[in-house]
């Protein structure tokens, strides 16, 4: 319980926060998510006109975009991208090989098994664990009201 | 060719703009913010609405997390239809295989030929 201080304090607070530049931050984000998705698209046009079927072409795509994810991290500039696009960079699957790549060359001081290893699952951990629990969940109830 | 891109763009962007407004104004972080979208796009892929969202829309709805979520969703689908009860454990992972070791192998390489700089 905030005594009548803390609250005080709190307001203050509140007060003088800068406002978050909410609007310049949406309209970056579309710009540089949806050019992220774009390049997406060209190469799953790529594959699917070597002979893909759309649905086949979403698994090679996505292993693409994860890879230019990861040279762009290492060149040290995908941290550009998410500075300036913030959730456009990192909501498209490049930023979630970038959560992976930039863990991992950060924490190689702390060695290739608690270092590299450990911390490269940081944040995909996380997305992998409930994104599978979800499936699951999802997927139980489906085939329970399919049968 | 060229209205699937500014589709894929646009659905893509507002996805994003979508994201970066629950991180703004719900004050979290952006990996909290990746992990509700994934778990938002298994969900939406169980009820049947990212299906149509993914055929209008191609890597507008692919590349981004919640297209992680469905594909793991209808990997669970197909795997059930062929194994049974079995296909909820390996159906998921299966289907998103292909960008998880991806990511996997890339950070290794990249740990070991990069310095990280910043």
């Amino acid at each position: 319980m905030p005594s009548e201080k803390d609250a005080d304090y709190l307001a203050l607070a509140a007060r003088h926060r800068p406002p978050a530049p909410t609007w310049s931050n949406a309209v970056r984000a579309f710009a540089i998510g949806g050019a992220i998705c774009m390049v997406g698209q060209l190469v799953t046009d790529f594959f699917i006109a070597h002979g893909n079927s759309p649905g086949q072409a979403a698994s090679p795509t996505a292993v693409v975009m994860v890879g230019l994810g990861a040279l762009f991290t290492g060149l040290g500039l995908y941290d550009r991208v998410v500075k300036c696009g913030g959730m456009g960079g990192s909501l498209p699957i490049s930023g979630f090989s970038n959560a992976m790549v930039a863990p991992a060359m950060e924490y190689r001081r702390e060695g290739w098994v608690l270092g590299v290893g450990a911390k490269l699952f940081a944040v995909a951990g996380p997305v992998l664990a409930y994104g599978l629990g979800a499936a699951f969940v999802v997927g139980l109830a489906r085939l329970l009201v399919g049968s | 060719m060229w209205t699937g891109l500014l589709i894929a763009f646009v659905v893509g962007g507002l996805l994003c703009v979508l994201a970066q407004l629950v991180v703004d104004v719900g004050h979290i972080t952006a990996a909290h913010v990746m992990v509700l979208f994934v778990v938002l796009g298994a969900l939406a892929g169980g009820l049947g609405w990212y299906g149509p969202l993914v055929k209008w829309a191609g890597a507008g709805a692919t590349v981004p997390l919640p297209g992680f979520g469905y594909t793991m969703v209808e990997g669970i689908d197909r795997a059930t239809k062929t194994e049974g009860v079995l296909g909820l454990l390996t159906g998921g992972l299966t289907a998103a295989a292909g960008g998880i070791k991806a990511a996997v192998l890339f950070s290794l390489a990249a740990a070991l030929v990069f310095t990280p700089r910043s």
